[in-house]
């Protein structure tokens, strides 16, 4: 495949064949020699000959294969030529990470590590086959569609503070409960306020070092400071939805003329386009109520531990997701549907989409690392908008395969290795762990340093791990 | 004895292919390859039973939708696969799942869905291969 370098860690798939634009690499060349191990920049050409598309087919730092769209994609495409496409979102809708701050510090935790990491994993569900004991009525289940954490805080799961510095304020308007099958209603209802399995954590952290003081003064946050994140997403009511509408775009469209099958897409405007969005804002509102529910809970354990305790939510960021966002294309500010998969949203500073609090130093957006190594914090900015259509890194993406990775790294090892780093963690089995361990994950420090040299985001708090939760 | 399935390498999810002398026999042995990721290539107990009926518009459709149901088994009735028995007709199938209580495992793998990505289902000498990738 030809590839062009046009700037230092920007890259180019020159246009050929049936691409309607170019594709756009942005990262550093270790980076894209470990993006080529992979299928994928095979994927980042595919998706350029999708109609609709604007400017490029974009990946990003942190790319890796996915399914028809590559993980670490972005992709924009215009509301009237255009299409949208469950895979441009994947199957896990609305992955997200949520950070909370504390007023505790590295020391209140080091004292209570095992006590800590011990009552969040009692507390919150995770891995398979522990279920919600937070049980519900399908009535209600809906309505939980439709308000997403707004709707959890108003039945008394948290506080407005959280749905305020949540991406789409915590609810995504265009959700309907009516576009989505019985079938994923019956596989989510039970699993309200779950982790779920995979790469999905939660983990308690301390700043290990602050970039930016200014803006992390704003986002209160400082050195040695506490801090808890949480990944998870619309666990299998998203995966679901995603699969019932690849089914029904294919039953419509068919899939000859696509490159591959799992590109299936429907126009923007035609019926099935709007009811996929539809379902997809469901799917993106129950993500937003299991992280609000997960929240409370994480409150009420850390207050049962630490009485004083005071947990507030910095920011929740999409990582899987489809949107309708203001742009400047060809100079002109026009209305386009950004696909991201495996990225997260960066914008600037003075976009109406930003809490206030933040709006004029721009939009958090959160990194984590894989576990056991650091997460970072950073702050959307301008450039994001100009190169990415404001988009950012999701994280430090795979470059082993899960199978290889448990080959060749044994959990009770990575255990051992990260209680050294003063690390405790509570996990599902030793396999688990092994297939998440930190040598399966490209380098997040190599990642962070590109996207921040590149601009498409500045760095603003380092996080280390001191607990982890995992599935 | 015949090689049912194996693993392959891929990045973030998990591909495997399954192999029979019939179509059928490549749907059972996939059972056992989804079985295989769920407890992590452990054995899973044939405590219960359940019947499912699967359509398709084709065979691929097929095979993806009879994954997805052993999926949703998982999350609407906690009920992991073990094995399957499958009587195909052209692009539809009934099937017996034996499995049981994922209650009864403390650490199980999950699987987010059944995917399109590079799956096909083809003749072979020996019979029938089929490959596929499943989001984890």
């Amino acid at each position: 495949m030809k590839i062009k370098k046009i700037s230092e860690n920007v890259y180019e798939i020159p246009k050929e064949g049936k691409m309607l634009v170019p594709g756009i690499i942005y990262a550093s060349e270790k980076l894209l020699e470990s993006i080529k191990q992979d299928k994928s920049l095979e994927q980042v050409k595919n998706v350029a000959h999708l109609p609709g598309i604007i400017r490029a087919s974009i990946a990003l730092a942190d790319a890796h294969q996915g399914y028809g769209f590559p993980i670490g994609g972005v992709a924009a495409f215009d509301l009237d030529k255009g299409i949208i496409s469950p895979g441009g979102v994947g199957y896990d809708i609305n992955c997200s990470v949520r950070l909370l701050k504390t007023n505790l510090t590295k020391k209140d935790i080091l004292k209570k590590q095992k006590i800590v990491v011990e009552q969040l994993y009692r507390k919150i569900p995770s891995g398979v086959g522990r279920g919600s004991k937070f049980q519900i009525t399908k009535d209600e289940f809906k309505k939980i569609l439709k308000g997403g954490a707004q709707y959890m805080v108003k039945k008394g799961y948290g506080i407005k503070e959280d749905y305020l510095h949540t991406e789409e304020e915590g609810c995504m308007k265009e959700a309907n409960p009516e576009k989505v099958s019985e079938r994923a209603i019956s596989r989510g209802i039970g699993q309200l306020g779950t982790l779920g399995a995979g790469n999905h954590f939660l983990e308690v952290q301390y700043v290990d070092e602050i970039f930016d003081e200014k803006t992390a003064n704003i986002l209160g946050v400082k050195k040695d400071q506490t801090t808890i994140m949480i990944h998870c997403g619309s666990r299998g009511f998203g995966h679901q939805v995603a699969s019932d509408y690849i089914k029904k775009m294919e039953n419509e469209y068919g899939f000859k003329n696509l490159p591959d099958r799992e590109l299936i897409n429907a126009p923007v405007k035609s019926q099935l386009g709007k009811d996929y969005m539809n379902a997809m804002a469901a799917a993106v509102n129950f993500a937003f109520a299991n992280k609000q529910l997960i929240t409370h809970w994480v409150r009420e354990e850390m207050k049962y531990i630490f009485p004083n305790v005071k947990v507030d939510t910095i920011y929740d960021v999409c990582h899987n997701i489809a949107k309708f966002e203001e742009h400047i294309i060809g100079g002109k500010k026009k209305i386009v549907c950004v696909h991201r998969k495996g990225a997260t949203r960066s914008f600037g500073p003075g976009r109406k989409e930003i809490p206030e609090t933040y709006r004029k130093i721009g939009q958090p957006v959160l990194i984590p690392g894989s576990m056991g190594t650091a997460s970072y914090l950073l702050i959307g900015t301008k450039k994001s908008e100009e190169l990415t259509f404001g988009s950012c890194v999701h994280g430090a993406g795979r470059v082993k395969s899960r199978s290889s990775a448990s080959k060749t790294l044994r959990g009770e090892e990575i255990k051992k290795q990260l209680g050294k780093k003063g690390i405790e963690i509570r996990a599902g089995g030793w396999k688990s762990l092994a297939e998440e361990a930190p040598e399966a994950y490209k380098d997040i420090e190599e990642v962070v340093r590109v996207v921040d040299e590149l601009g498409i985001s500045k760095k603003v708090a380092r996080l280390k791990p001191l607990a982890v939760v995992k599935g | 004895m015949e090689k049912k399935f194996e693993f392959l390498e891929h990045t973030a999810d998990i591909k495997f292919r399954a192999f029979g002398k019939t179509l059928g026999e490549v749907f059972e042995n996939s059972a056992l390859a989804i079985s295989g990721i769920y407890s992590k290539e452990r054995k899973i107990s044939l405590k219960s039973k359940k019947k499912i009926s699967v359509k398709g518009r084709d065979r691929e459709s097929l095979l993806y939708n009879f994954i997805e149901e052993l999926i949703f088994l998982v999350d609407s009735e906690n009920f992991v696969v073990s094995k399957a028995k499958v009587s195909m007709k052209n692009t539809s199938l009934t099937a017996e799942i034996y499995g049981d209580d994922v209650k009864n495992y403390t650490d199980l793998d999950q699987i987010k869905s059944s995917t399109y990505h590079e799956m096909y289902i083809k003749k072979t000498k020996k019979g029938w291969e089929a490959q596929v990738v499943v989001d984890v």
